[in-house]
């Protein structure tokens, strides 16, 4: 697939971000990402559909979107694929959690 | 952190907390799996493994025969076979030859022998200069390699990882092979740095 993951010998993308002792985890978000995508692509989706659902982000998005947020996509687009969850009820609790925390 | 992002952390983070709580309430994930699995990459995988099998070639010419012919079958030997780790290879540096591993198409990395990658193997810049301007590339890292030395890219896929077995330094002539194993740094394995000499009795590992 030709998509905008495909970066080799692209040009324009800047200096590399080097961060001296860096955590594993920035946040406790990447954190949870990482772990529920862990959790569900070792069980319901082959790694190749994984990488599948990455490189389908749209291109703006890729480019601008951090690693774990490209991680958190690919999650939401495989889940709501597969029917194990649905656009709607993520939207819902989304709003549930923020009228219960605010 | 230095990456950009194009929503607010706090929005990001309410996203995943929905999530979440649905996959929980739905019994599709298990939150002491989730914990372990944050666990085990926070504190059980990480370049020590990696370290340990850099430290072995250095001190048993056979091992590191089999180790560079055949990366996998050597690996398991010493048990240290792991998720997205299943097929190796390494490739070795010498004087006349640099190695360096990019993945241009997302982040492939030996987890199980390096842990998970660093965010600059992860970003857009490494991804796409590595394999078109690497000495630009290890200079940004303070490595400057005469044009002598060879400088060999060699891109990671989903199936198969790389490592890079580097030169063991001078001046480490005396040293255990735990000794020599700490000396060894992630960004040594992956080619973006050599090992230094021991200078301090505790060597940092980056």
């Amino acid at each position: 697939m030709n998509g905008p993951h495909d970066l080799g010998g692209m040009q324009g993308l800047g200096a590399i971000p080097i961060e001296e002792n860096e955590p594993v985890f920035h946040s406790a978000w990447e954190a949870k990402v990482f772990a529920m995508s862990f959790a569900t692509f070792s069980t319901f989706f082959p790694v190749d559909e994984t990488r599948h659902a990455a490189e389908r982000i749209p291109a703006g998005e890729y480019l601008s979107a951090s690693y774990y947020e490209r991680w958190l996509a690919a999650l939401e687009l495989l889940l709501t694929e597969h029917g194990w969850l649905t656009p709607a009820e993520i939207e819902d609790r989304i709003t549930h959690l923020r009228q219960t925390e605010s | 952190m230095t990456t950009h992002h194009h929503r607010p952390e706090s929005e990001i983070a309410l996203r995943v907390k929905a999530i979440e709580s649905l996959l929980v309430e739905k019994g599709i994930v298990d939150p002491a799996a989730l914990d372990t699995i944050i666990e085990h990459y926070e504190h059980q995988v990480g370049p020590h493994v990696g370290a340990q099998i850099v430290a072995k070639a250095w001190v048993d010419p056979d091992f590191k025969r089999r180790l560079l012919a055949d990366g996998t079958g050597a690996i398991a030997e010493l048990g240290l076979t792991g998720f997205s780790s299943e097929h190796m290879i390494v490739v070795a540096n010498t004087a006349t030859v640099h190695n360096l591993i990019v993945c241009t198409l997302c982040s492939c990395y030996p987890w199980a022998i390096l842990g998970l990658p660093p965010t600059w193997y992860k970003s857009l810049a490494y991804r796409s200069r590595a394999v078109i301007e690497p000495r630009s590339v290890l200079a940004e890292f303070g490595l400057v390699l005469p044009d002598t030395v060879e400088v060999c890219v060699w891109d990671s896929n989903a199936d198969l990882r790389y490592l890079v077995l580097p030169e063991r330094p001078d001046g480490a002539e005396g040293l255990s092979e735990e000794a020599l194993a700490a000396l060894v740094t992630r960004n040594a394995m992956i080619g973006t740095a050599k090992v230094e000499p021991p200078t301090s009795p505790t060597p940092i590992a980056a």
